[in-house]
């Protein structure tokens, strides 16, 4: 089974990384851009029967840091 | 004086054990134990456990979180959960509050460029193990060199770390982006300090610098007499 993992830092988290990205694109003359945000993409193939509490426990022991990040797990069809 | 017995853990990528290593004995006059992330055990009866600064693991995933999460760390987490004071410098720093140590995070220096200078900074806390050489307010210097030590907690934890005295170190000029300029913060019982500034890196003359010396000083004294 494919999983996506998308983590996010929380709102309110200064974000640097999207800060400079957004500068980035206004100097490219994209017009429009309110705010960007950078997260990060984890993709797992795990075996099939493999739990949702795994999965959340996964992200909560490592793959986002809960102080700072926000997570979304997605399951990917084959 | 008995002999200060204390463990300098190495991760792959770590860069400034040997530092940590030569600080230790040169202040303490033993030479410390080097531990390998991989092992399972730390030494028995540790005075002292040190986490130094580097890239462990590239910063993968995020500074000190793979590193965290090693064989070792769950010894250091036992250790410093019966007392045993654990220093963590830079990365170490990093690895601590990933491990959940200590509170808050590290994150990319607020300006993105990596800092790599010497800066000026106020000893907050004098009353812990590692500060309490220092006179209250002392301003002292040591050199930073780091991409992510923009420190982060929300309002709640900032304001009961200065609650409880656990600010130890204060930027005394603009840094990194770091919440009300901290550099470095105590655990609650005092016996876990995380510092982002290099206090091994300055501990004698020839290296330009011995602010640094006094941290390890106080330690020695405080754990194994003068």
């Amino acid at each position: 089974m494919k999983v996506r993992v998308h983590v996010s830092l929380k709102p309110g988290v200064l974000d640097p990384q999207g800060r400079a990205i957004h500068h980035s694109l206004e100097g490219l003359g994209f017009s429009g851009v309110n705010d960007v945000r950078a997260g990060r993409l984890i993709e797992l193939d795990v075996d099939d029967g493999t739990s949702d509490a795994a999965l959340d426990e996964m992200c909560r022991k490592l793959l986002a840091n809960m102080v700072i990040e926000n997570y979304r797990i997605e399951k990917v069809a084959a | 004086m008995s002999d200060f017995r204390a463990a300098v853990v190495t991760f792959p990528g770590s860069n400034c054990d040997r530092d940590m290593a030569v600080a230790l004995q040169k202040v303490s006059g033993t030479a410390p134990i080097r531990v390998w992330h991989g092992d399972a055990d730390l030494p028995e009866s540790l005075d002292f456990i040190a986490l130094p600064g580097g890239f462990s693991y590239g910063d993968y995933l995020r500074c000190g979180a793979i590193a965290s999460r090693s064989p070792i760390m769950r010894a250091v987490i036992a250790a410093a959960e019966r007392g045993v004071p654990v220093l963590g410098v830079c990365n170490g720093f990093q690895v601590l509050t990933e491990s959940g140590l200590l509170p808050g995070a590290l994150l990319r220096n607020s300006a993105i460029r990596f800092v790599c200078r010497e800066v000026p900074l106020e000893v907050v806390n004098t009353d812990s193990l590692f500060t309490s050489g220092f006179t209250a307010g002392a301003r002292i210097r040591l050199p930073v060199a780091h991409h992510d030590g923009n420190y982060f907690a929300d309002e709640e934890t900032l304001d009961r770390l200065e609650g409880e005295g656990r600010v130890a170190l204060r930027y005394a000029e603009p840094v990194n982006g770091s919440a009300r300029d901290i550099a470095g913060v105590l655990n609650r019982a005092g016996n876990v300090l995380g510092m982002m500034p290099h206090p091994e890196r300055a501990i004698e003359p020839a290296q330009g610098n011995d602010d640094g010396r006094m941290l390890f000083e106080s330690a020695v004294r405080g754990l194994v007499g003068a």
